[in-house]
């Protein structure tokens, strides 16, 4: 029976969405275990619930940044003795610093951006897409277990197993020595109203075309309306307009909405990598040559500036 | 087991004014051309001119700004390419930085991100260390975004990841670290190791003197073998490309030139999808 390892997190005394995206797949691959960096009793439940039949858990990290404490504590586990087969990570900021650190110190590759794993007795192979999407990529690991990847968002559905209470392991950090000496001093939440950017079923983005930061007001009047998540393309990030976590996109949230809006987007492959798993994709750019179109539902080629107010105002008067 | 014991051990942070960061920079081909797969290996190819990643040149910047506000020392450069090739890096020297280690070996080809994490700590180690080593959060083209994190856990050095704010006062670093939530306020002594997002400063245009300036500043190419590393490329990868195939496209739908009445198009669309 294949030993399935999940790097679990938490937020708001709840596994996070991709959390259950990755026990989900992971049960169907063999036995679960779900680790945890920090107190898993707020948790466990859910993990169980999700088909973890083990958790371990780090206890509080006492401002360690996850990628260097948890790394060393799953390490720690290996080497007394129970040793996963694979290992699922989260493609985000703690999956990515827990993986890369855990990497070499177990000297195994990892493979990253994965959306699909496949066990077939010793073989694991991993999918990836490349190029926007349009190419997908299957790597089979070489070597000796364990085996490490790091998923997209959204790759897998969701779906409780009604599982039951796991059994809960200590898992402490073990001395960190010189690498452990960044200590976090501060935790800032940015407030945001309305439902999150990966989770919304609406989301209106915003580029490059609205021609200044001040216009992306508009974006997020729409994305208001329609009771969405207002998001936007690198270009704007990049320009300061709006902060990192609005970004969709390869180097910013996959997001699969229900419908998604992309106003004043050109559609640069960095960018439809986030966005081309919603199910309705509405388009909005004066460039009809833009490759935003290629894979729009409905394409609107005209000025943002002309189109946005329009919408915004049939929307209000429908109340 | 991953002891890299062929690592110079990384000086400790300097007690003078001076500030020595090593740069790491990719060389990647230009994004405006499509990509495409060597049909033989299924690597990425990159044969061709291969230009400084965009991503990279925020993390210059920010060295360069580093150094000016502790008062002195200066900015390396560290790079690994299987063709030699060092237009890439000759844009960083024109920006400002001071020299430049290549890893250049066609038997790098194929390598994984582990292989190239260990090939870029031991360039560093050739440097002789730093106060600051800084990379991107994750290249343009391969963009696995584990790179910076294995260097620092090769190099046994603190980290700070996704870093979009870093000063530094009296010889410990304060950085801004973007989070799924929001962001963290992280302190680490030097010597440590920094990822940068895009946006975290302005990177300058090389200056024509710069340009001119840079075509003389060392760039020293050495091998895996100089370095001591073993196996690399295809030979130390812990993966195998099995197959390549074609995703199934997303068919265009209706495009409609805006006519006034384009927002109508939307509403109706909406309506129809009941989300309204």
């Amino acid at each position: 029976m294949t030993n399935v390892w999940v790097f679990a997190q938490e937020a708001a005394g709840a596994p996070t969405t991709g959390t259950l995206e990755l026990l989900t797949k992971a049960r169907s691959l063999g036995t679960v275990t779900a680790f945890v960096g920090g107190d898993a009793s707020a948790i466990a439940g859910a993990l169980g619930e999700y088909g973890a039949t083990k958790v371990y858990a780090t206890g509080d990290l006492g401002g360690k940044l996850p990628g260097v404490a948890v790394s060393a504590a799953m390490k720690a586990v290996i080497d007394g003795g129970d040793s996963p087969d694979v290992i699922l990570f989260p493609q985000n900021y703690e999956g990515r610093d827990v993986v890369s650190r855990l990497s070499v110190k177990l000297d195994r590759t990892v493979l990253t951006n994965n959306v699909d794993i496949t066990v077939d007795g010793g073989s694991v192979t991993a999918t990836t897409p490349i190029f926007g999407g349009n190419t997908l990529v299957t790597t089979k690991f070489a070597g000796a277990a364990p085996y490490l990847a790091a998923f997209r968002p959204k790759s897998f559905a969701a779906e409780s197993a009604g599982g039951g209470a796991p059994e809960v392991v200590a898992a402490p950090v073990p001395e960190l020595g010189a690498t452990g000496a960044a200590t976090v001093t501060a935790v800032h939440v940015e407030e945001t109203t309305g439902p999150k950017l990966d989770e919304a079923n609406i989301v209106v983005s915003g580029g490059r075309g609205l021609g200044e930061a001040d216009k992306y007001a508009m974006v997020e009047e729409l994305a208001k309306l329609l009771r969405g998540a207002p998001g936007a393309s690198r270009a704007i990030v990049d320009a300061g307009w709006v902060p990192y976590s609005y970004q969709v996109g390869q180097t910013g949230k996959v997001v699969k909405p229900g419908v998604y809006i992309a106003a004043g987007i050109s559609g640069a492959t960095q960018h439809m990598v986030g966005m081309k798993g919603a199910k309705n994709i509405i388009a909005i750019n004066k460039d009809k040559e833009a490759p935003i179109f290629g894979i729009a539902d409905l394409g609107i080629v005209g000025d943002v500036h002309k189109v946005l107010p329009k919408l915004i105002e049939a929307l209000q008067a429908r109340g | 087991m991953g002891d890299p014991g062929w690592v110079k051990p990384i000086p400790m942070g300097n007690n003078d004014r001076t500030m020595n960061v090593i740069v790491c920079v990719k060389q990647i081909p230009d994004p405006a051309t499509p990509g495409a797969l060597d049909s033989g290996t299924n690597t990425l190819k990159r044969d061709g001119k291969l230009i400084l990643d965009e991503s990279d040149s925020y993390g210059v910047e920010m060295a360069l700004q580093l150094v000016d506000a502790a008062g002195g020392g200066e900015v390396s450069l560290v790079s690994m390419a299987p063709n030699g090739e060092v237009s890439g890096m000759r844009t960083a020297l024109a920006m400002g930085a001071a020299k430049g280690v290549l890893v250049s070996d066609p038997a790098l080809q194929g390598s994984d991100a582990l292989t190239t994490a260990k090939i870029l700590a031991g360039a560093i180690g050739k440097l002789g260390g730093a106060d600051l080593i800084i990379a991107a959060t994750e290249s343009s083209d391969g963009y696995t975004g584990t790179v910076p994190e294995m260097m620092a856990e090769v190099l046994g050095l603190p980290s700070v990841t996704f870093a979009k704010r870093v000063v530094i006062e009296g010889g410990v670093l304060h950085a801004d670290r973007q989070t799924e939530e929001g962001y963290d306020e992280v302190n680490t002594p030097l010597p440590a190791l920094i990822s940068v997002t895009a946006g975290v400063v302005e990177p300058r245009y090389p200056s024509f003197k710069g340009i001119m300036a840079a075509k003389s500043k060392p760039i020293e190419t050495v091998t895996a073998a100089d370095l001591g590393i073993a196996p690399v490329g295809f030979a130390g990868a812990g993966q195998e490309i099995v197959t390549v195939t074609q995703a199934e496209a997303r068919a265009a739908g209706e495009i409609v030139e805006d006519d006034g009445e384009g927002f109508a198009k939307i509403v109706a669309y909406l309506e129809n999808l009941k989300v309204i």
